[in-house]
């Protein structure tokens, strides 16, 4: 138990000490989440009447957000798959990445729900047996249940194999292996419920396609490799620790197919839309606008370029090899389908109402300063749980001393994340010949 | 306007008062007995609450009421004497904030009554004077102006919802070449709404009304997005309704004055339709356009509608099953 606790005491000292560079990303991070705090403790006060939602547009871009960040879950399954189904020890090493992101996205999930909902105080009326949960009639009590077992699994395996890590021991199979493969199953559904959370609803023709689910669990593969691309090039220019190059070959290869699909996915929806000349209200107005009202018009035009660009990049061989067009298409890929997925999913179906009334929706800078916020909150969190991750992967972060590992050729006192690391590798020059090996890894594949 | 006795009614009540204000007189009768309760009559109960809302401020005791309140169990759960303390706390509080001594109430559903709306689209000329009227009776807030009745002015031969409007000049109706389609709650029998409340905070009762109980809603408007009528609002801000203007006959789960952060629906003004009244909406109406009753009484006037002319529902095709009816007649 004292040595639990000790472990946990290490992780935040590490979390707290870091270079320059280090200290100025997280005091970056810090104001905007203060900021974001302050825009909605304003919120709680005087009520969502500060938002420009309304009773016809009553969800916005909270709920926009939060289906975006359910897409960024996936990173977990992305990794997972490749290093557990099919034993690739490239991907093993970064797995813990991916859950640790995982688990952020939800929690960003949840935070984004929490922030939007009229009452926040009053979640406990969602808890079985003190409360009434609705299920399972509900799409959003499944949405709960759902979120709260992928939340629990992705904190409980990173949180064993680390531990198991930092004390350098080999961690049990049966502690954490059948969690990972029905952690497999349980993201599958995560995306699913969230899809038909959204297509459930018979009086939103926007949303009641049966391709909404699949099209969702398609753009979650452009958005999860897109950003762990972003993650694993900072990690691997910051830190000590190796990321294989065959990781990033991986993962744009997801992106080969995925970018496209969703292309192919989205013209599909977009044909039976339009083609037979039936009235599709919310869809007129997100293209090209109803009643002479086209607020939405150039964002989803945006996202379809920047998705038509990226999906270039992402099937061309010669674009591909660049790492700084691969990192730009990765940023822009994520813009692209927060864009069509995120904004251009859910605000349109409230435009019109069911009653026909076309109020048009645009976020006001308290709605944004909550949301880049949120958006800060995760970066800050999975920022010091990967530079612990790297700690304790790396073994400067180890139960018996740990600054001297005999693992990896780590400068001493050098903390990973910080701006003293001293070795950058430029993208495709040659790294270090230690690759770290994490225990699982040599005790498991 | 002519009184017409409600047929629906199963109890020996009072005749319904023209006006929506005054109307609410009939509850304090003490014609409704308590959901659950044994032999004690409501009345009584009513009167016991009053004196323990005296005790209460009397006592020094000042966090209780928002421990109580937070901590207050889905209605559905309380019990007879914690529904009256949760009524009296309630009553106070509306006191302490607005000065207007309100009754809170809770009339059950009346046992065989399932209560059905039709509407005559050939006389409705777009008055909207029942969108006013249900907002005095149901205490709905002015600024901003929330409304549970939409009227939708139409082009005559098209249900072209986009091309209408709500936002037309009422002192200009009938304008020449349009119709007028309100809507407010269809109070479905497979109500998306109910189906989609992630607390179950809203519910539909045994005469066919949807309720909400909001002291339990959390806010998350998954049931506006799920309704396909419009029909829900929420309260983005704290309602404020001056005193004046206050009807102080209240149900709890009807018209009761809400709280911000929570959903808020029409319920067939079940604070007057359970206790033998019409529902203000159909009171003031002076086209004769509404009509409201019992569909399980083969005499009532709705009945008659529904089995004799040619009704329609909106968005059958959804398949919600209102139980709200529109006819040429």
């Amino acid at each position: 138990m004292i040595r639990y606790v000790v472990y946990w005491a290490r992780m935040v000292a590490c979390v707290l000490k870091g270079g320059r560079l280090y200290y100025t990303w997280m005091g970056s991070l810090l104001v905007l989440i203060l900021l974001g705090a302050w825009s909605y403790s304003h919120d709680v006060v005087d009520g969502l009447i500060r938002t420009n939602m309304t009773d016809e547009v009553s969800w916005g871009i909270g709920i926009a957000n939060f289906v975006f960040c359910v897409g960024l879950a996936a990173s977990a399954l992305l990794l997972i798959v490749p290093a557990y189904v099919y034993k690739r020890h490239d991907a093993k090493e970064v797995v813990l990445f991916g859950e640790l992101l995982a688990v952020v996205a939800v929690v960003l999930c949840l935070l984004f729900i929490i922030t939007d909902i009229g009452r926040p105080e009053r979640l406990w009326h969602l808890f079985p047996g003190i409360g009434k949960l609705n299920w399972p009639s509900s799409m959003l009590a499944w949405d709960v249940v759902v979120y709260t077992g992928y939340l629990i699994i992705n904190l409980h395996i990173p949180g064993y194999l680390l531990y198991k890590q930092y004390l350098r021991q080999k961690p049990n199979p049966y502690f954490y292996l059948p969690f990972v493969f029905i952690s497999m199953f349980w993201a599958v559904t995560h995306y699913t419920v969230t899809g038909f959370l959204l297509s459930g609803l018979g009086g939103r023709p926007f949303w009641a396609s049966p391709i909404l689910a699949p099209r969702f669990l398609v753009s979650v593969g452009c958005t999860a490799p897109a950003v762990l691309l972003i993650i694993l090039t900072v990690v691997r220019r910051h830190t000590h620790f190796k990321v294989q190059e065959s990781v990033f070959d991986y993962l744009k290869k997801v992106l080969r197919f995925s970018a496209p699909l969703n292309l192919f996915l989205l013209g599909c929806e977009l044909f039976s839309q339009f083609y037979s000349g039936a009235r599709t209200p919310a869809a007129h107005y997100l293209w090209v606008g109803l009643n002479g009202k086209h607020g939405l018009n150039p964002l989803i035009w945006t996202a379809l370029a920047l998705n038509l660009a990226t999906t270039l990049v992402w099937i061309t061989p010669k674009f591909r090899k660049s790492h700084r067009v691969v990192i730009a298409a990765a940023a822009l890929t994520m813009l692209g389908i927060w864009l069509e997925k995120g904004v251009g999913l859910v605000i349109p179906a409230f435009i019109p109402t069911p009653l026909g009334e076309v109020v048009e929706y645009w976020p006001n800078l308290g709605e944004i300063l909550v949301s880049v916020g949120l958006a800060a909150l995760g970066a800050f969190v999975f920022t010091a749980i990967a530079k612990v991750t790297i700690a304790i992967q790396t073994g400067t972060l180890a139960v018996h001393g740990g600054e001297d590992s005999p693992r990896v050729p780590a400068a001493p006192g050098s903390v990973p994340g910080g701006d003293r690391a001293p070795v950058s590798f430029p993208p495709g020059s040659d790294r270090p010949p230690a690759s770290v090996r994490t225990p699982e890894s040599e005790g498991v594949a | 306007m002519s009184q017409r006795p409600v047929t629906c009614t199963k109890t020996d009540c009072t005749a319904p008062s023209c006006a929506p204000d005054c109307a609410p007189s009939a509850p304090a009768t003490g014609l409704v007995q308590l959901r659950r309760g044994g032999g004690t009559s409501r009345r009584s109960i009513l009167q016991a609450a009053a004196g323990g809302v005296a005790a209460a401020v009397a006592a020094p005791a000042c966090n209780t009421p928002e421990f109580e309140a937070y901590f207050q169990k889905h209605y559905k759960k309380l019990t007879d004497e914690e529904k009256v303390k949760v009524f009296a706390r309630l009553e106070e509080k509306t006191r302490q904030k607005t000065g207007v001594r309100v009754r809170i109430g809770d009339p059950p559903p009346i046992e065989g009554v399932h209560f059905a709306y039709a509407l005559n689209l050939s006389h409705c000329n777009g008055n909207r004077r029942c969108a006013e009227a249900c907002a005095r009776e149901n205490n709905l807030p002015d600024e901003p102006e929330m409304r549970y009745i939409r009227v939708l002015e139409l082009d005559n031969g098209s249900q072209h919802l986009e091309r209408g409007t709500v936002y037309y000049d009422r002192e200009k109706v009938p304008a020449p070449g349009k119709f007028y389609l309100p809507v407010q709650c269809h109070q479905c029998d497979n109500a998306p709404c109910v189906k989609a409340c992630p607390t179950g905070a809203t519910w539909k009762e045994n005469d066919g009304i949807v309720v909400v109980d909001y002291d339990w809603c959390i806010g998350c408007r998954y049931c506006q997005a799920a309704c396909p009528y419009h029909a829900r609002r929420f309260n983005w801000v704290e309602p404020k309704i001056e005193p004046s203007r206050i009807n102080p006959h209240q149900a709890y789960l009807s018209n009761r004055i809400r709280q911000m952060g929570v959903v808020e629906k029409c319920t067939f003004c079940l604070q007057r339709t359970r206790r033998g009244m019409y529902p203000a909406c159909y009171e003031v109406c002076p086209t004769g356009a509404r009509k409201f009753g019992d569909l399980s009484d083969p005499e009532s006037e709705v009945r008659q509608i529904v089995e004799n002319k040619r009704v329609w529902i909106l968005k059958e095709d959804l398949g919600t099953e209102p139980r709200f009816f529109y006819f040429y007649g």
